[in-house]
């Protein structure tokens, strides 16, 4: 190995909080210029571990080498002075403030020890974005108009103006287009080639593989591989270390036959001017309609238009053949529509409440007699609802915040099952879903629509669209591109789609 | 972060097993746990009444005393729980108080008797918050700013009327149920009707559609929205409650004092934030008491009783009263935490 010590070196890291284990003993260690992925299922304790990284948690036992010298991270403020820097998922940054005050936060260019120089702050800030690929921000801009991939480049831009060995990024390719994930890799490359180190989360085996060297993988908040190679390591291997199990995307089968009957949705014309254009699209009960295309291309959009919960400038929506009021979310609703968002926790979600009461508040009437709540048949009612859907654990009384991210979204799909919904409409519906609990989330889609639902899915992962749905359209900024039974498109010719808007060949 | 075992699966049929659910003992247990120990509070106040004046305080008189004064401000208090619960402010309950007890005393209503009185002071009441209710619910104003604003109006509508004077009430019948002849087995009609509005606000949030919607949309509204609950008429109706609880307490303050002054309901807009939180209301909606929120003001009142009967002045009962709450946020922040 390296004469000199690694960069860092973590050993036997433990963690405990109020009733969890989150960190079981966990080595980590990262040499100078490597791209490190750490991989685990939610809940392994990846976030955990990169926290107690950053200073922001204290670990109860272990030990923190840093260039082979001990330290200890009393505080982020420590973790930053060492040279350790962390994009977190969800981006830290000042909506109100510029970029360039975001950047300097904490650390502002000044005269006379507190007169910002904001000039100076701003012609940093300007290099930084350059040497990022994207001159293109302004400086004065506040944070808040830039849209969400310019963002994490500020964030990283702040990464980078304090003076780092060790970049920690925890999924920051989840909400990127595929080209600007290009350029993310391309700044991971130009960073490690200067001898920084990255930390990288992701849970995209194939980015770990573009870009990796080396991986360790967290279960149960233990390593239960260190330093494997990331480039020639088996897939199988790796979901196998994750999981403790040999599975990988596992798509129900189809009905043989082609679902029949006349469309239960139908979406005449519809467009919203700037998001995207006139669009027409049907599904039948039982079937599993699939939108693909990358982020930007309007699939979010168009749900949420379908849904009432934006108003079209054209077009109609038909429900069983009657057209709905356009804006009214609670006219969809009424007709059995049922959306189950992208942000589950900000759009679906009554965080504070248990399970029983996320499930039944579309269809409190049901259980009330002059709004008197029969207490006991809702609690019913929703037990017969999660238990129909396999929820984990079979307790609909506990907080809804304590599942796991795919028994959440299981909450949210028993929440429309309950109602009766006859369509379902499903925006990323496995986003922050583990690799084992989605083959489960698959398989109850699937016999949803089996059951006569008809569903309209969006996701940004083609294999998921095509391993899922029937019937597929392909959406490029906002107009369909192509359309197709799922078996005969793969994954490449969907990407070159989306990307291309080549004609079907 | 905390981690749930599953009940076990008992055999077939036996769904009984599953019905006592642990969770949800963990989280009664929970808000048993916080109004037991404002109970607890309530307890040691009275004892300290009890110790430093053992013949004034536990006299008889003196509770039905405290109990009346708790009343006026607990039912606007019940109308306030609910509007924060659902993630809005009412600054206004003060004025409208003001407002609706002196248009209830002026010399034309009270030409109408016991019942003109009553109606008026509700009417004013409910009318005031639906100005609020219009305007935050589809006028897309905060919360803050329409109910500070209708603070001001109603505080100089209510000036314009009375001219600054104290209006005093004759008509018998309203002046009859301040008098001890009134009383039902020793309790003042005042603290029965704060009682009845105190059983209504429990039932209203606790068992019916509009208490779990309001929770819905203080604890998200986009996702309320999206469920397919009407958030705006929610809201608007939630404003409506707080103006008729406004509407209510002015009523009784009319019986108290037997007059209507535009000074009327001064700080209440404080005094029943301050009691709904550290009953456990969250200010940032989603998750309130009403049993919390009368044990609240139930022990600002008595505090406020203890140090009247010590002769101590009301700058020591302010600071106090501001040391209560920080106690009390910082007590049931830590009870959160290790849950």
């Amino acid at each position: 190995m390296a004469p000199e010590p690694p960069l860092l070196s973590m050993s036997g890291i433990t963690k405990s909080f109020p009733g969890v284990r989150a960190l079981d003993g966990v080595d980590l260690e990262v040499q100078a210029g490597e791209v490190h992925c750490l991989l685990g299922q939610n809940g392994a304790g990846k976030s955990t571990l990169i926290k107690v990284l950053a200073g922001a948690h204290q670990p109860d036992t272990g030990r923190l080498r840093w260039r082979g010298e001990d330290v200890t991270l009393r505080s982020p403020v420590a973790a930053m002075r060492l040279g350790i820097a962390t994009i977190y998922q969800e981006l830290d940054l000042v909506e109100h403030l510029s970029v360039a005050e975001n950047v300097h936060l904490g650390h502002e260019p000044t005269t006379a020890g507190f007169v910002v120089r904001g000039k100076a702050a701003r012609a940093s800030t300007a290099a930084l974005l350059k040497r990022l690929g994207h001159p293109e921000i302004d400086p004065a801009r506040p944070v808040g108009d830039l849209p969400a991939a310019q963002q994490q480049i500020v964030s990283m831009a702040r990464a980078l103006s304090h003076d780092v060995r060790l970049i920690v990024m925890d999924e920051p390719s989840a909400a990127l287009d595929p080209e600007e994930v290009d350029n993310l890799f391309r700044i991971v490359a130009d960073l490690t080639a200067d001898g920084v180190a990255v930390v990288y989360i992701s849970h995209r085996l194939e980015e770990i593989r573009r870009i990796g060297d080396r991986v360790t993988v967290l279960k149960d908040g233990r390593a239960v591989a260190g330093g494997l190679p990331a480039k020639t390591t088996p897939t199988s291997e790796v979901v196998a270390l994750m999981t403790g199990r040999n599975v990988e995307y596992v798509f129900p089968r189809r009905p043989a036959a082609a679902p029949g009957g006349d469309p239960v949705l139908q979406v005449r014309g519809l467009a919203r001017e700037g998001e995207f254009a006139p669009l027409d699209l049907e599904v039948r009960p039982g079937e599993i309609l699939g939108l693909a295309g990358l982020v930007g291309s309007g699939r979010s959009e168009i749900l949420e238009t379908i849904y009432g919960a934006r108003r079209p400038t054209a077009g109609r929506v038909l429900v069983g053949g009657r057209p709905l009021r356009p804006g009214s979310v609670r006219a969809a609703v009424r007709a059995g529509l049922g959306l189950a968002p992208e942000e589950r926790k900000a759009q679906a979600l009554l965080m504070l409440e248990s399970v029983t009461r996320n499930v039944t508040v579309s269809s409190l009437s049901r259980f009330a007699r002059g709004g008197w709540i029969d207490r006991g048949a809702e609690r019913g009612a929703a037990r017969a609802a999660t238990r129909e859907l396999s929820l984990r654990p079979d307790n609909p009384a506990v907080p809804v915040r304590t599942l796991s991210g795919g028994n959440q979204q299981k909450a949210v799909l028993a929440r429309w099952l309950l109602r009766g919904c006859r369509v379902l409409l499903l925006d990323e519906p496995t986003r922050g879903v583990d690799v084992g609990a989605r083959a489960e989330l698959y398989a109850v889609i699937r016999r949803l629509a089996d059951e006569g639902l008809a569903v309209l899915l969006v996701s940004s992962e083609v294999p998921e669209v095509l391993g899922l749905a029937d019937r597929v359209l392909v959406l490029r900024e906002g107009r369909v591109v192509h359309e197709a039974p799922a078996p005969e498109l793969d994954e490449h010719r969907v990407l070159d789609l989306v990307m291309e808007g080549t004609p079907a060949s | 972060m905390t981690q749930h075992v599953s009940p076990p699966r008992g055999g077939t049929g036996n769904t009984a097993a599953v019905d006592g659910p642990p969770a949800r003992r963990g989280l009664m247990g929970r808000a048993d746990l916080r109004t037991l120990s404002l109970l607890g509070v309530l307890a040691v106040l009275v004892l300290i009444g009890g110790i430093t004046r053992p013949d004034e305080f536990l006299d008889t008189r003196n509770l039905q005393l405290v109990l009346t004064q708790a009343s006026v401000i607990g039912v606007v208090t019940v109308g306030m729980t609910f509007v924060i619960v659902s993630g809005g402010i009412d600054l206004s309950v003060g004025a409208i108080v003001a407002l609706a007890s002196v248009w209830a005393t002026t010399v034309a209503t009270q030409e109408y008797g016991f019942g003109g009185i009553l109606f008026t002071a509700v009417v004013v009441g409910v009318g005031c918050g639906l100005v609020n209710g219009v305007l935050i619910a589809y006028g897309a104003m905060v919360p803050f700013i329409a109910t500070l604003a209708m603070f001001a109006s109603a505080r100089g509508l209510a000036l314009q009327i009375t001219d600054g004077k104290t209006q005093i009430v004759t008509v018998e019948g309203v002046l009859d149920l301040g008098e001890r002849d009134a009383y039902v087995l020793g309790i003042p009609p005042l603290v029965l009707v704060f009682a009845v509005v105190t059983l209504a606000g429990w039932l209203l949030l606790n068992r019916t559609t509009f208490g779990r919607r309001t929770v819905a949309v203080g604890g998200n509204a986009e996702a309320a929205r999206l469920a397919g609950i009407d958030v705006r008429r929610q809201r608007l109706y939630l404003y409506l409650l707080s103006g008729l609880c406004c509407g209510i307490a002015a009523f009784l303050l009319i019986v108290l004092s037997g007059s209507g002054q535009n000074t009327n309901g001064n700080l209440y807009e404080l005094d029943a934030i301050a009691a709904a939180i550290i009953g456990g209301t969250l200010l940032s909606g989603g998750r309130g008491t009403i049993v919390g929120s009368v044990l609240g003001v139930l022990i600002f009142t008595t505090i406020t009783n203890i140090f009247a009967l010590n002769n101590l002045q009301s700058d020591v009962q302010q600071i106090a009263k501001g040391a209560i709450i920080v106690a009390a946020v910082l007590v049931q922040r830590r009870t959160a935490s290790t849950t």
